[in-house]
C-alpha cells in the first residue's frame, strides 16, 4: 500500500520539481545540503528556545499556584492607599484662625439591581429626604446599572433617617467634605474644592497637590479680622453707592504678604454650585481696570527718581494738550502753571501728561517693567488677569498712561507698585503665603530712599489739603491717591459708568500698610452731592478700613499736630518757608 | 471498515493519508477547551457591559466552525498554492491595514479595527501568518540562488508591515513579526554577527518603544515597580492562580472573572487556573507544546527550504502568541494584549488562526520522496 502510494504522488509531483529545480541549478548539491543542514540546527535551536519559555511559564506556574503564601497581605497591599485617602490638609490664616478644614459625612448611594420595588423604595426615600424628586430618584433606581449616587453628603441625622427605612439596595460611602467655616469670608482667596475634594478655584486650586499630600495646615498671610474689616465696609459702600461690584485690598509695604483682599459681590464657597460667575469673579487679580489718576503716584516718582524735575518745578497747565484725536484737560483746571505739589495735589491731567513726556517712553516702558506691571501679576492664585498695554507704544499712550488710561492693570499691580513708592523704594513679589522663615525676602530697588520719601509727602499733602481729604483716619497719618477713570465702552469712555478708587497707605512718616479701595460704577447719592469719585466715595472707605484694622495691625496713633511729624512730611516749596501744606 | 481508503486517489483522500492527524487533533481540543473557557470566563464580562451573559459564547460557537472549514480547506493546497495564496492574502491584508489607518474607529486610543459588512475585523491577526509565507519565499528564493533580490524584498515588507502596525499603534503584533522575521531569517543561514547586531537592534527598538509609546512606558514600569501604578489587573490574576492551586475551584467557582476586565480574551488563562487548577493549565501548555515540536520535526524531515522557512515562521508566530500571552498573566513580562491562540475569545484571532494553521498543516502533511 505504501509503495502504490508513492507511485501515485510521484508522478504528478516530477512535472513540478522539474520546474522548481530549474533555478537550482546553478547550485552544487553540497551547496544545497550545507543550507539545509545549517537550517536544520537552527530550528532544532529555536525550538529549544521556544521550550525554554514554556518551562520558565510551568516554573512560576507551580510557583504562584503552589508555593504562594496565603492572599490577605498581598490583596491589602493591592488596594490603592493614595486614592482613598481623603484628607485635606487645613488652610489657616496668619493667625492659626482656621479658613477651610474637612467634615466626615455619608452619601447615600444605590445599587439599582438590588432595589427590589423601584417606586416603592422612591417614595419612601422622599419621606426621608423631601429635597430629593421622587421621579427623578425612580428614573435612577430603575436603571440598569450597579452604581448610582442618590444624594451626596447627608448630615447624621439624614442618615439615621434614610437607614430606619430599611431598603434593601441602598449604601452609604462615607467621604470628607470641604466646609469653610467663615463663609463668604475670602472666598475669592480660598477659592473651592469640588464634591470630590479636588481643588476648582483660588488657593485650593493653586495648591491642590500640596494640600492632598500635606496634612500640615497651609498658612496664607490673610488676617482673619482685618479681612472681615475690609469686607464690612466695602459691602457698605457697595450697598450705599449702589455699585455694581467692589474690591479692596490691604498689603505690608515691608514684605508685600497680603493682609486682606477681598471682591465684591462674593459667594459662599460652601455652596460655590450656585454662585453666579460674576460672583465667583476676582475684582482683585483677575480684573483689569484703567485705574485713573492713582497712576501720577508713578509719574511722579519717576519723573523725581529720573531727575526730569525737581519737587519745586513745575509745568505750565494753562492750555489742554492736544495729541492727535485726543485732547487732554484738567478736571478741576486752574489755567496756570503748576508746581509738582499742585499737579500732584489737584490731580493736573496735564501737568502728569507733560510730566511724562519729559521722562519719556523708553523709561517708562522699563519703569512698569519694573514695577511687574507689563505682565501678570505673580501671586499664588489661578485667576490672575493679564494686564492690557498698549501696542504699539506711543506718545501719545505715554501721556495718557501718566494718569491713568491706555493701560489696564489689576488692583493687587496698583497695590504692589504703590507699596514700591512708599516702603523707601523696593519692589517686593505680591504673596498669600505666610513664609515660615523670619529672613527678608527677595526685594528689587526701583527708587531712591530719597524719591520714595517726597512720594509719601506729595500722598500726605493729597489728604491733608487735597482730593482725598475724606481718607483723613485721625491719628493715623493716612496719605493717598484718589483715581476716577471712566470705564471704557465701544473704544470710547463712558461719562456716567466710573471706576472710583482710592489708594493710601499709612503712617505716612514710616508706612507699614497700603490700602486699596476701589468701586465699580457708583452712583452718587445727596451725602456726596451727586459725586461719585474717588475722594467722594472710596476715600471714606480706606478711612473706617484704616481705623478699624490699625489698632488691630499695633499701628499706634499719633497727634498729627505734632512738629516732628510735619517736619518729616511737609514740603518747602520756596526759600521763603512757604508751606504748601498751608494752603 | 475504515472511512477512507488507503488507495483513494482524491483531493480528500490523499489528504487525509498524508496531513498530520496529532496536529489536527490538538487543534481541535485546544479549540475545544477554549470553547468551555469562554464559556466559564465570559457571562460576568458580558453582563459587566451590559450584554446578554451568552453573547460572547454565541460568537465564539459561530466562528468555530468557519475557522475549522478554513483550516481544512487551506491545509489541502500543495505548497506552491500556498505560497500564492500566502502572497495573494498579504497583499490584501496590507491594504486592509492601510484603511484600518484611515478609516478606523479610534478604540481605547488605537485604531485596530476594520468595521466590514457589520463584522469587526482586525487585519493585524492576518498579517502575521501571510507575512510568514511572503517573507518565507523571498529568503528561500535568495538563498537558493534564484536571480530576485529576495531579502531586500523581505526587508522591505518588513518595514512596510512595521510601520502599519506602528502607526496603529499595536506593539504587541510589531514584536510578533519582528520574531517571524528574524526567525526565519536566522534559519537561511544569517551570519552569528549579524545574528548579534540584529538581537542589539531588537533590544534598542523595545528601548524605543518604552519612550515613545506612552502606554508602553507605563506597562513596563508597573511590571518593575508594581507600586508605581495600577496593577489591578495583573494581581486579580496571580490571586486567581492561588486560588486555584492544583485542582482548581471547580467549574463556575472562580471569582477572579467578575473582577478582571479581560477575563474572556486576554485573562483566560487565569480562569482556567482558577476554575481548573494547575493541571488545566498543564494540560494546555503541553498541547501547545506538543503542537509546536510535533510541527518542527516534521519540518526537519522536509527538505525544501521554502517550507522549512514558512512552517517554522508560522510555528513561532503560534508560539510566541502563547508565550507572550501566559508569561503576561503569571507576571514574568510586562502585560501586552495578545490573544491565547484558540482558546481566547476573539473573532479575527480564530479566523487568522485557522488560516495561518491551515497553512502550517499543508506545509507539514507527509511528501513521500519529498526532495523537491
Amino acid at each position: 500500500m505504501i509503495f502504490s502510494r508513492r507511485k501515485l504522488m510521484s508522478k504528478k509531483r516530477r512535472g513540478r520539481q522539474r520546474a522548481a529545480s530549474k533555478p537550482c541549478a546553478a547550485f552544487t548539491d553540497k551547496r544545497m545540503e550545507h543550507v539545509v543542514e545549517v537550517s536544520h540546527t537552527r530550528i532544532l535551536f529555536a525550538g529549544a528556545m521556544l521550550m525554554l519559555a514554556f518551562g520558565a511559564i510551568s516554573v512560576r506556574l507551580i510557583d504562584i499556584a503552589l508555593l504562594q503564601e496565603a492572599t490577605e497581605p498581598r490583596v491589602a497591599h493591592s488596594t490603592r492607599v493614595e486614592a482613598m485617602r481623603m484628607d485635606r490638609a487645613d488652610i489657616v490664616d496668619r493667625n492659626g484662625v482656621l479658613l477651610a478644614t474637612n467634615l466626615n459625612t455619608a452619601s447615600l448611594y444605590a445599587n439599582p439591581r438590588k432595589i427590589l420595588d423601584p417606586n416603592e423604595a422612591a417614595r419612601q426615600l422622599i419621606t426621608a429626604l423631601p429635597e430629593l424628586r421622587e421621579a427623578e430618584i425612580q428614573r435612577l433606581l430603575k436603571t440598569d446599572r450597579a452604581f448610582v449616587w442618590l444624594r451626596r453628603n447627608l448630615t447624621p441625622r439624614q442618615q439615621q433617617s434614610v437607614n430606619a427605612l430599611g431598603i434593601p439596595g441602598l449604601y452609604f460611602q462615607s467621604a470628607e467634605t470641604r466646609v469653610y467655616p467663615n463663609g463668604p469670608l475670602a472666598a475669592h482667596i480660598l477659592g473651592f474644592a469640588d464634591i470630590d475634594n479636588r481643588g476648582i478655584a483660588g488657593i485650593e486650586r493653586s495648591f491642590d497637590t500640596s494640600l492632598r499630600e500635606n496634612s500640615e495646615p497651609l498658612r496664607l498671610t490673610i488676617d482673619t479680622r482685618v479681612q472681615h474689616a475690609l469686607q464690612d465696609e466695602l459691602l457698605k459702600a457697595k450697598v450705599e453707592f449702589n455699585a455694581i461690584g467692589a474690591t479692596g485690598i490691604i498689603m505690608d509695604v515691608n514684605n508685600g504678604e497680603i493682609l486682606a483682599m477681598a471682591s465684591l459681590p462674593d459667594y459662599d464657597p460652601n455652596y460655590a454650585g450656585q454662585a453666579l460667575p460674576d460672583q465667583r469673579f476676582n475684582r482683585a487679580t483677575l480684573g483689569v481696570y484703567e485705574l485713573g489718576s492713582t497712576f501720577k503716584i508713578f509719574t511722579a516718582a519717576m519723573a523725581l527718581d529720573y531727575g526730569v524735575v525737581k519737587m519745586s518745578g513745575g509745568y505750565d497747565a494753562t492750555e489742554p494738550i492736544r495729541v492727535s484725536r485726543f485732547l487732554i484737560r484738567d478736571y478741576h483746571a486752574k489755567k496756570r502753571w503748576l508746581s509738582v505739589p499742585e499737579i500732584f495735589m489737584y490731580s493736573s491731567n496735564i501737568g502728569a501728561a507733560k510730566m511724562a513726556q519729559d521722562v519719556g517712553t523708553e523709561a517708562q516702558q522699563e519703569f512698569f517693567g519694573q514695577l511687574g506691571m507689563l505682565h501678570p501679576a505673580r501671586v499664588e492664585l489661578p485667576e490672575v488677569g493679564a494686564p492690557i498695554i498698549p501696542t504699539p507704544w506711543r506718545p501719545v499712550s505715554t501721556m495718557t498712561i501718566s494718569y491713568g488710561h491706555g493701560m489696564a492693570v489689576s488692583p493687587l499691580q496698583l497695590v504692589s507698585g504703590v507699596s514700591a513708592m512708599v516702603n523707601g523704594g523696593l519692589v517686593h513679589r505680591a504673596t498669600l503665603i505666610r513664609s515660615p522663615s523670619t529672613e527678608p525676602r527677595a526685594a528689587k530697588r526701583i527708587i531712591s530712599a530719597r524719591t520714595s520719601l517726597e512720594v509719601r509727602r506729595l500722598m500726605r499733602l493729597v489728604v491733608e489739603t487735597g482730593t482725598g481729604k475724606n481718607a483723613a483716619a485721625e491719628g493715623y497719618v493716612v496719605g493717598g491717591k484718589t483715581g476716577t477713570a471712566d470705564k471704557p465702552a465701544n473704544g470710547g469712555y463712558r461719562r456716567r459708568s466710573l471706576i472710583s478708587s482710592f489708594i493710601g497707605a499709612f503712617p505716612m512718616q514710616a508706612p507699614r500698610y497700603v490700602v486699596l479701595a476701589l468701586l465699580d460704577e457708583p452712583q452718587g447719592n445727596k451725602a456726596t452731592h451727586g459725586y461719585a469719585t474717588g475722594g467722594w466715595v472710596a476715600a471714606p472707605i480706606v478711612k473706617r478700613v484704616v481705623a478699624r484694622v490699625a489698632p488691630l495691625l499695633g499701628v499706634r496713633p499719633v497727634d498729627e499736630t505734632a512738629p516732628e511729624l510735619h517736619q518729616v512730611l511737609d514740603i518747602n516749596l520756596n526759600r521763603e518757608g512757604r508751606q504748601l501744606a498751608s494752603y | 471498515m475504515r472511512p477512507i481508503a488507503r488507495d483513494d486517489t482524491s483531493i480528500m483522500g490523499r489528504w487525509w493519508w498524508t496531513v498530520d492527524h496529532w496536529t489536527l487533533c490538538s487543534f481541535a481540543l485546544l479549540t475545544a477547551f477554549g470553547l468551555v473557557l469562554t464559556v466559564a470566563a465570559s457571562p460576568p464580562v458580558a453582563e459587566r457591559i451590559g450584554l446578554d451573559p451568552l453573547h460572547f459564547v454565541r460568537n465564539q460557537a459561530i466562528l468555530i466552525g468557519p475557522a475549522l472549514a478554513m483550516m481544512i480547506s487551506v491545509s489541502l493546497l500543495d505548497p506552491r498554492s500556498i505560497r500564492r495564496v500566502g502572497a495573494i492574502a498579504f497583499a490584501g491584508v496590507i491594504v486592509l491595514l492601510g484603511l484600518t489607518l484611515l478609516i478606523g474607529p479610534e478604540i481605547k486610543g488605537a485604531t485596530r479595527w476594520l468595521s466590514i459588512a457589520g463584522f469587526s475585523l482586525q487585519p493585524s491577526e492576518f498579517v502575521k501568518p501571510t507575512f510568514a509565507i511572503v517573507a518565507a519565499w523571498m529568503f528561500s528564493a535568495r538563498r537558493l540562488g534564484e536571480d530576485v533580490p529576495g531579502y531586500l524584498i523581505s526587508g522591505i515588507l518588513y518595514l512596510l508591515v512595521m510601520g502599519l502596525l506602528l502607526a496603529q499603534p499595536d506593539v504587541g503584533q510589531a514584536i510578533v513579526v519582528s520574531a517571524i522575521w528574524f526567525t526565519q531569517w536566522f534559519l537561511a543561514g544569517l551570519s552569528i554577527a549579524w545574528v548579534a547586531v540584529l538581537g542589539t537592534a531588537g533590544v534598542a527598538a523595545m528601548v524605543g518603544a518604552y519612550f515613545f509609546f506612552p502606554h508602553v512606558a507605563s506597562r513596563i514600569d508597573r511590571f518593575l515597580d508594581p507600586a508605581s501604578g495600577d496593577s489591578y489587573q495583573i494581581d486579580r490574576a496571580m490571586e486567581a492562580f492561588l486560588n486555584g492551586g492544583l485542582l482548581g475551584r471547580g467549574a463556575g467557582e472562580g471569582v477572579a472573572k467578575a473582577y478582571l476586565p479581560d477575563a474572556h480574551a486576554d485573562f483566560i488563562f487565569a480562569v482556567a487556573g482558577e476554575e481548573f487548577g494547575l493541571v488545566a493549565c498543564f494540560l494546555i501548555i503541553a498541547l501547545f507544546v506538543f503542537i509546536i515540536l510535533r510541527s518542527l520535526f516534521r519540518v526537519l524531515e522536509a527538505n525544501d527550504l521554502f517550507i522549512m522557512l514558512a512552517a517554522t515562521g508560522l510555528v513561532v508566530q503560534f508560539a510566541l502568541q502563547a508565550i507572550i500571552n501566559m508569561a503576561s498573566t503569571v507576571n514574568l513580562m510586562p502585560t501586552k494584549g495578545m490573544t491565547l491562540p484558540f482558546i481566547s475569545y476573539g473573532g479575527s484571532s480564530l479566523l487568522a488562526l485557522g488560516f495561518g494553521m491551515g497553512m502550517l498543516l499543508a506545509l507539514t502533511r507527509s511528501r513521500p520522496g519529498g526532495h523537491t
